[in-house]
């Protein structure tokens, strides 16, 4: 067992389980739930074992029925439980939209102020030949609703911080983790939250900023190497939670760069970048020597072959070349 | 009054022949999917359908050419079974440009209009609105087709499920529910998720004719679909058809398939496999003998590895076509 205080290396699926054990052995009135997640452990297997020290009371399969055990966790928020619920697939939340839309996310505003202790957790992205309904990247329907945090962490030491801020929260979190990132370690400070709504310097640099989150700021991370090979010094800006947005932290990084390229694996129309543009413009426009400019996925359904996959989804050849563009290079 | 004649009165020597090719052609095609995935040929999860081989085999039989169809990523069976070419479908999942869908789709999302395949699905009991859909469109141009729609034990507890279900009694669409109920859903038995583990109970609740029978024998999947498709063509209404069957592989290839189930319980089933028992009849009814039987399994196993052929030769698909965009 894991013991609260403590520097561990960890995985990004390990990080995640320590932040949920950590907060079902803190608050009883954390329950999990999801497909496969008690006696499997999850198809990711993140929550492996959790059962065994919480019991099926606690930790409960459900069946294939995402928008009534969403719909459910909201029913057990309003009424002295905090549901963390597994999504298995971002692509599956689409099965639960007026569940999520119109009930859970409306619901502190509509009745003025109940407070909805829950997180919801999936996972989405590409890469893995999942073709066009396993490897979507959907924040941006998350985003456009009010009512939902949403956070994107790229790391293991922010997957455990976030996730234990998201389950303290008496608001509905929608955390979204990636399927690349699972299998990545690195330091976790077991027990350490850290705050939704503050992005992160992730590089420092001075000559253009990337912002980026999830796996692609690991994508981004490479990229600011290759440009460094090239002489060009990137400052990535990792978003790490997408709302609340931490606006400032993109406007200080812009007043040292001037340039803004925006990664990430959605689509490109009315995505993240589109609206983070936007605001962008609208406040720092003045700090801009060249418009901002996106890399995310092409608009199409993400394509099963190999070669089609990788013409439609970023790397980290595509945002260097993006951002020699944006410095007019 | 004497007892109507069985469906499978009606097939040849070489109809029951037939199926027996069908069901190990399914069995060879599937082996060699198995062997490309762990090759590094074949991307992404692959739902095989070891032990199911009846009911694709059998159903496929049962239906018109025309009749509409739509299915799980556990179908390739039932494409293959529906006559969509081999060639092509190997090229779709090995990702390629002869592909069914040019590689966009992959294994999970195989369309052939062509054959009524109206679309392999990821989304659990995604793909069953489309055949109540399809079944009305059919109702209402006259045109006589019937749509079968297959789904997993699992699937029955999503909620676009039991609104179709509903629908399609209401209207009495000729549409063909086959769920394969193989007992699990990943790795959750089936009494686990759903109270009432007969799922029968609960079609016959929505008002439709229901049956439940052994999914592992082919001719009796062949007689249930067939009588289930001429009620539909009559005009009766939806049926709703359980096949209690079981899969002796894993969810996916990653999947040992133990854990979850015993060692027993999985054997007992490999004994019933539908291969094996229909091997033992046809010899036993004098249709044919050892040899006849490993004539039509090498024809399979030509057949696949000449499929594999075209789809290996077949090169990376054009990327321009893909992303100038999604509209006709
Ligand atoms: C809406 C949705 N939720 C979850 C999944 C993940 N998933 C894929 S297959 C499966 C089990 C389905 O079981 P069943 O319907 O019994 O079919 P079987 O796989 O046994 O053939 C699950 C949960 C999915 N693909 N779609
Ligand atoms: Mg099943």
């Amino acid at each position: 067992m894991s013991v609260a205080g403590t520097l561990e290396t960890l995985t990004f699926g390990q990080a995640v389980k320590a932040a949920i054990a950590e907060e079902m052995r803190r608050d009883e009135r954390v329950v999990l739930l999801g497909e496969d997640v008690a006696h499997h452990g999850g198809m990711f297997q993140v929550t492996k074992g959790l059962i065994d020290e919480f019991g099926d009371e606690r930790v409960l399969d459900t069946p294939i029925s995402e928008s009534g055990f969403i719909g459910m966790a909201l029913g057990a928020a309003l009424t002295g439980l905090r549901p963390v619920v597994e999504l298995m697939f971002f692509d599956f939340s689409l099965v639960a939209m007026d569940q999520l839309f119109n009930q859970l996310a409306k619901t502190t505003a509509m009745s003025g102020g109940l407070p909805v202790p829950l997180v919801i957790r999936t996972q989405g992205g590409g890469y893995k030949g999942a073709a066009a309904q396993h490897s979507q990247m959907l924040e941006a329907l998350f985003l456009h609703m009010p009512g939902l945090k949403v956070v994107a962490p790229s790391s293991p030491a922010d997957a455990h911080g976030l996730l234990l801020s998201a389950i303290r929260d008496d608001n509905p979190v929608f955390f979204i983790e990636h399927k690349q990132l699972y299998a990545a370690s690195g330091p976790v400070a077991l027990g350490a939250e850290q705050p939704i709504g503050k992005a992160h310097v992730a590089r420092e640099g001075s000559d253009v900023t990337i912002a980026s989150y999830s796996y692609t700021l690991q994508q981004a991370l490479q990229a600011a190497d290759l440009l460094a090979a090239d002489g060009v010094e990137a400052e990535v800006v990792d978003i790490r939670t997408l709302n609340p947005l931490d606006l400032d932290a993109v406007g200080a990084s812009l007043c040292k760069t001037h340039h803004l390229v925006i990664a990430h694996e959605a689509h490109a129309r009315c995505g993240f970048g589109a609206d983070l543009a936007a605001q962008v413009q609208e406040k720092y426009f003045d700090e801009l020597d060249a418009p901002v400019l996106r890399l995310c996925a092409a608009d199409v359904p993400v394509p099963f072959a190999k070669n089609l996959e990788d013409a439609v989804l970023p790397s980290p050849d595509k945002i260097k070349s993006r951002v020699l563009e944006c410095l007019g290079k | 009054m004497p007892p109507a004649k069985k469906p499978r009165s009606q097939l040849t020597r070489d109809d029951l022949l037939g199926l027996y090719r069908q069901i190990v052609l399914m069995m060879r095609f599937e082996e060699r999917l198995l062997a490309e995935s762990q090759a590094g040929n074949l991307r992404g999860s692959l739902h095989l359908a070891k032990g199911q081989e009846a009911l694709p085999a059998g159903a496929g039989k049962a239906l018109r050419p025309d009749d509409y169809l739509t299915m799980t990523y556990r179908g390739h069976g039932y494409a293959l079974a529906k006559g969509v070419d081999l060639g092509r479908m190997a090229a779709e999942i090995l990702g390629r440009r002869d592909g069914l869908c040019g590689g966009q789709g992959g294994k999970m999302h195989l369309f052939d209009p062509a054959h009524g395949l109206l679309g392999a699905n990821g989304i659990v009991a995604g793909g069953i609105p489309t055949a109540v859909g399809a079944a009305w469109s059919s109702q209402h141009q006259g045109l006589g087709r019937v749509a079968l729609t297959v789904f997993g034990d699992g699937a029955v507890n999503q909620g676009v499920a039991m609104e179709s279900f509903n629908m399609a009694a209401v209207w009495k669409l000729p549409v063909i529910f086959l769920c394969e109920n193989n007992l699990y859903a990943e790795m959750t038995p089936l009494g686990r998720s759903t109270a009432e583990t007969d799922l029968a109970h609960r079609f016959a609740g929505f008002g439709m004719t229901t049956a439940t029978f052994d999914g592992n024998d082919v001719l009796e999947v062949y007689d249930q679909v067939a009588l289930a498709a001429a009620a539909c063509r009559a005009g009766k209404g939806p049926v709703f058809l359980q096949a209690m069957t079981y899969r002796t592989c894993g969810h996916y290839q990653l999947d040992p398939g133990l854990g979850y189930r015993t060692k027993e319980e999985v054997a007992e089933w490999e004994a019933k496999s539908p291969a094996h028992r229909y091997a033992g009849w046809l010899t036993k009814e004098k249709h044919t003998d050892k040899a006849g039987l490993a004539k039509l399994e090498s024809e399979a196993l030509a057949a696949v590895d000449q499929a594999f052929s075209f789809a290996l030769a077949s090169p990376e698909p054009p990327v321009d076509k893909m992303l100038a965009g999604v509209f006709v």
